[in-house]
């Protein structure tokens, strides 16, 4: 029978949530790397026992750990976990995330007053492990760049065409920094890359990372002086149906977005939503044209409106959008739903995800008709992925 | 190495964290040849435990990191050369090298 193991990234340490295909019945492993915040876990599509993990501290740095056993232990990539390692340098750098600067030199960016700061790496947003090579893995990093392995994560290249672009100087960060948060490879041409940074915009690859494309038109970002720049936009999250390579879903710092032509031209399809600000934004996993976001009140106060904790679906590929509230909490209810903290599983009656600020995750099995807690005091979740297990 | 200079034994605490990445309990030896620099420390303790490279110090910079501070002999090292030597009671094994994260921040 098909199983799910929906891996929970949080503030204080890293869960893993199994059930079987029913998903009724749930078992919370955890928490490892317990006191870390785990800014994302994925596991890898070509083995689901190999997950990826960003495993972060403000005091202690940034750290990959890799499991090869679905999750029931962790290792750093490549490195000794115990004293006595063998003789000469470690061929191995996990942790190492040093911008190329021999392919592009680093320049400023914006910062929060106007003024231009230095780039500096901070920490991994995300992890998306290659389709077909379990050994394959980007990160998206703060300060915004992206970085690959080719041997499960024991060595870290960059990418530098992408923070090499030249419109860096504009890029500016978001609220909780200037990070990559999205990765879309596509299953249909291994050349092509999506991504997305807080606050600089979309971009696009077709060589497979050496050049890149903003892909911003039609967005409008009026906290911005040229509402309609070419970068400089914060985008929250893009979401894609892998049948559909070309169709691309948009949750932006206000407007809820969709692009027919790989990111070329955009448009709003907030459509009947009763606020379009929000983090997440995910799309069912056989039916294109289904999409779920979490509205959130305002850039100022994020929190649901009303108190009362909705998920909306759309099944037109946006514009009319409809609520779910069937087993969310309907007042007194505060939490804030991030980016990285919504997920689709792909059983026949596919499966939604999605954890809060608040410590709790909740599941449908009924493509968002009704949800349910899997559970509810864990730390504040920053990230969910979910795997489908057969 | 000066003829007749002898490795010394230093020991260093860890924060609790950092035990449990290197999977150890307690201070942690490590050996160093002399001058028993703050440097010399981090470099013989980062050879021994690659997991906590990037840990204490920046990897792109070498800069302590700057949520954690160094003491030794109830002295703040945080701030001084990397290059200085450290105290002979901690060259000699008898006081440790703390390293210790900030408190604040939950």
């Amino acid at each position: 029978m098909s199983s799910v193991r929906v891996l929970v990234g949080t503030r204080k340490g890293a869960f893993v949530l199994t059930s079987d295909g029913k998903r009724k019945d749930w078992q919370v492993s955890g928490p490892f790397f317990a006191g870390w915040e785990i800014y994302h876990m994925k596991g890898s599509e070509a083995d689901p026992d190999r997950i990826y993990v960003s495993q972060t501290s403000g005091w202690f740095g940034q750290l990959i750990q890799r499991s090869d056993d679905g999750g029931k232990t962790w290792h750093q990539p490549g490195l000794p976990s115990e004293a006595i390692p063998p003789p000469g340098p470690p061929q191995a750098l996990p942790n190492r995330f040093a911008y190329d600067t021999a392919a592009k030199p680093l320049t400023t960016h914006q910062w929060y007053d106007g003024t231009q700061h230095p780039w500096e790496f901070k920490r991994v947003w995300h992890i998306e492990p290659s389709l077909a090579d379990p050994d394959t893995v980007y990160a998206g990093v703060e300060d915004a760049a992206l970085f690959r392995s080719s041997d499960g994560g024991e060595n870290w290249q960059e990418l530098s065409g992408l923070r090499g672009h030249g419109t860096g100087p504009q890029w500016q960060p978001g609220a909780g920094g200037m990070g990559l948060h999205t990765i879309i490879l596509d299953a249909t041409n291994p050349q092509r890359i999506y991504i997305a940074i807080s606050a600089a915009g979309a971009f696009r690859t077709d060589d497979g990372g050496a050049t890149w494309k903003p892909i911003n038109k039609g967005l409008v970002s009026n906290f911005m002086p040229n509402p309609t720049a070419e970068v400089g936009h914060c985008v929250h999250h893009v979401a894609m149906h892998r049948a559909r390579p070309d169709v691309l879903f948009m949750q932006k710092h206000w407007d809820v977005m969709r692009s027919d032509d790989a990111g070329e031209n955009w448009r709003e399809v907030s459509g009947n939503l009763p606020t379009d600000f929000g983090f997440a934004i995910d799309v069912h996993a056989h039916e294109p044209e289904t999409l779920y976001v979490v509205p959130i009140k305002s850039d100022s106060e994020h929190f649901p409106l009303d108190g009362k904790l909705r998920v909306y679906r759309s099944r037109t590929g946006g514009e009319e959008w409809e609520p779910l509230a069937k087993g969310l909490p309907e007042k007194d209810c505060y939490v804030n739903v991030l980016r990285d903290a919504m997920a689709v599983d792909r059983l026949d009656e596919c499966g939604i995800y999605f954890g809060t600020t608040g410590g709790q995750v909740y599941a449908s099995a009924d493509s968002g008709d009704s949800w349910t807690p899997i559970v509810r005091d864990l730390p504040a979740v920053l990230s969910v992925e979910v795997q489908t297990l057969n | 190495m000066s003829e007749g200079a002898s490795i010394s034994q230093v020991r260093v605490a860890l924060p609790y964290h950092l035990r449990n990445l290197a999977r150890i309990e307690g201070d942690v030896l490590v050996e160093v040849a002399p001058p028993v620099t703050l440097r010399a420390v981090l470099d013989a303790l980062e050879a021994g435990y690659p997991v906590l490279r990037g840990t204490i110090r920046d990897y792109a910079t070498g800069d302590r990191r700057a949520f954690l501070r160094f003491f030794a002999c109830e002295e703040d090292w945080s701030l001084a050369s990397p290059d200085a030597e450290l105290p002979e009671a901690v060259a000699a094994g008898k006081e440790p090298l703390l390293i210790i994260g900030a408190i604040a921040g939950g």
